[in-house]
């Protein structure tokens, strides 16, 4: 079923789920949402399977035409959101009908990225198991690439209407905040830094850069002691990984992570983590926190449980 | 490694008997399907083990993985390896570092392409971009460090050198090593249902063809 038509594509939209697993050995990427959090209350305020592909919007978001009538839920970093220019909120089921113009007015206000659904799913093949696009690789999601003006976006047909609102409950939408504190597990190359390195990486705030993308998030700030300057043997690299380069200043590996690479890993930043880092924007800071591994443990199976809960937290309110 | 997941280290360096036990710990957890062991990734010398930890926990896993160590001879034993013939244009503009390879050995191109032609590498690895092999061991008398600035575009198919490493980029992209010819094969297709035309423990052969001869394959 044709959704939507492109008026304005935003900077970056691009479509995503939760990522195609098992295709790492072969040098594929995991890429899918950046935020898994935004990602599943988006699917669950229009009653998608957790998995359901949604569009990315990223910084700038889309205009698009209706073609069909639609119900879409947006959810993530603070945008003002518009249907034929009334102001309509996030965090809720809409209801769009043919003919009307959903546009993302501006840039994002906090946060970096929202996700967009539409009750059915996005339908975009499946490659390599997954409907999630990678750009560098010019494959998945919607012709391997981020939406351009004129793309015409198809969703599968739900078997009905959702016949009542669904709200995520203010208690449960994000703070964004411009300094985020996100844990990490060290290791496994924390041998490779000197002491002092160490602290410097746990005690300073690190700013993104404008070189941060899907792919990784590259910081600025006091740059890091190494006591091994050896080039280590390349080795497998996951979401997450906190690399060391020669200059000494972190990168952080995001959704479309390489799967491997020799610079070394100082730390590894959680799963729930990632998603919350997924929302800090270049200029914002970040700092690390080391946890154990048992309380990362604790963390993502807190992390699983809000996320299979939230379907069960929404309100629901008649139309 | 992380919150979810397990790195194996079988050593620090670039060898194959090390290789081999990456891969066949990789074959042994898949065969013993082991409860919440999601996604293995090897590498040279170790193996990343993507676990969930809804279904396991970090210490359970290490448990079972040290239990399967004493049967990776058997499993090792056990992997179907192909051997691969890669047609391959050596110089000109399609290997535009064939005569800095030369050059850095005191040898002649044609004595670096016979070095090259002549060795079967090993797959050890696929990792960087998606279907890039990591193959060894050139040997000692044509191995040449990488580039001082790396390209920023190197052409889909190049064949190239770093160090003791040979390699195939699948796809265009920006690179640094030494690149001495290109190959018409297609490394990677995402819509197959084996994406990467290499597989780890595959054992390659590079046969020096015409550009006529790669006009001719690239078609087919």
């Amino acid at each position: 079923m044709e959704v939507f038509r492109v008026v304005k594509p935003g900077l970056f939209t691009t479509v995503q789920d939760l990522g195609r697993s098992g295709f790492q050995r072969f040098g594929v990427p995991v890429s899918g949402a950046m935020d898994k959090y935004a990602f599943t209350c988006t699917n669950m305020l229009v009653g998608n399977q957790a998995s359901s592909a949604c569009w990315e919007v990223t910084l700038f978001g889309p205009e698009l035409e209706a073609l069909n009538d639609v119900q879409v839920a947006v959810a993530g970093a603070k945008f003002s959101l518009a249907v034929n220019c009334d102001t309509v909120p996030l965090w809720q089921t809409l209801n769009v009908k043919k003919g009307d113009r959903l546009a993302f007015v501006g840039s994002a206000r906090n946060g970096c990225r929202a996700y967009l659904a539409v009750r059915g799913g996005i339908d975009v093949p499946v490659v390599l198991g997954s409907r999630s696009t990678y750009v560098r690789g010019g494959f998945g999601g919607f012709e391997g690439r981020a939406l351009r003006t004129g793309d015409v976006i198809h969703a599968f047909a739900p078997q009905s209407l959702l016949e009542a609102w669904r709200v995520l409950p203010p208690e449960l939408i994000p703070n964004y905040e411009k300094e985020s504190a996100v844990n990490v597990v060290m290791g496994p190359q924390e041998d490779v830094f000197t002491k002092k390195g160490i602290e410097t990486f746990l005690s300073n705030t690190y700013t993104v850069t404008p070189e941060s993308d899907r792919m990784g998030y590259r910081l600025d700030g006091e740059p890091i002691e190494r006591k091994i300057t050896t080039e280590l043997v390349t080795d497998a690299l996951m979401q997450g990984s906190v690399q060391i380069p020669g200059n000494g200043k972190p990168i952080v590996l995001m959704a479309d992570a390489q799967t491997s690479g020799g610079y070394p890993k100082i730390a590894i930043v959680t799963t729930a983590g990632v998603s919350r880092l997924a929302q800090a924007k270049p200029g914002d800071a970040v700092r690390f926190v080391r946890v154990s591994l048992a309380q990362a443990r604790a963390e993502f199976l807190e992390f699983s449980r809000v996320l299979s809960g939230l379907s069960g937290r929404l309100v629901k309110e008649s139309f | 490694m992380g919150d979810r997941a397990v790195l194996v280290k079988f050593g620090e360096s670039i060898d194959l008997s090390i290789n081999r036990k990456v891969h066949a710990l990789c074959r042994a957890i898949e065969q013993s399907k082991i409860v919440g062991a999601e996604e293995c990734v090897p590498t040279y010398a170790s193996l990343l083990v993507y676990y969930n930890p809804l279904k396991t926990s970090y210490e359970r896993l290490v448990y079972q993985l040290k239990d399967l160590e004493p049967k990776l001879d058997e499993f090792s034993a056990k992997i179907e390896t192909w051997q691969v013939e890669v047609p391959t244009v050596y110089g000109g503009e399609f290997g535009p570092d064939l005569l800095n390879v030369a050059k850095h050995h005191n040898l002649t191109p044609e004595e670096v392409v016979r070095i090259h032609s002549e060795t079967e590498y090993t797959v050890y690895m696929i990792g960087f971009i998606e279907g890039f092999p990591y193959m060894g061991k050139v040997p000692d008398s044509i191995a040449t460090p990488r580039l001082e600035t790396p390209r920023l575009k190197v052409p889909a198919g190049s064949v190239g050198i770093a160090g003791n490493q040979t390699g195939i980029y699948p796809a265009e992209s920006p690179g640094g090593w030494q690149i001495i010819g290109r190959t018409p094969l297609k490394l990677f297709n995402p819509h197959a249902r084996q994406p990467a035309l290499l597989q780890p423990g595959d054992r390659v052969r590079f046969k020096s063809i015409t550009e006529a001869e790669f006009e001719k394959i690239r078609k087919e």
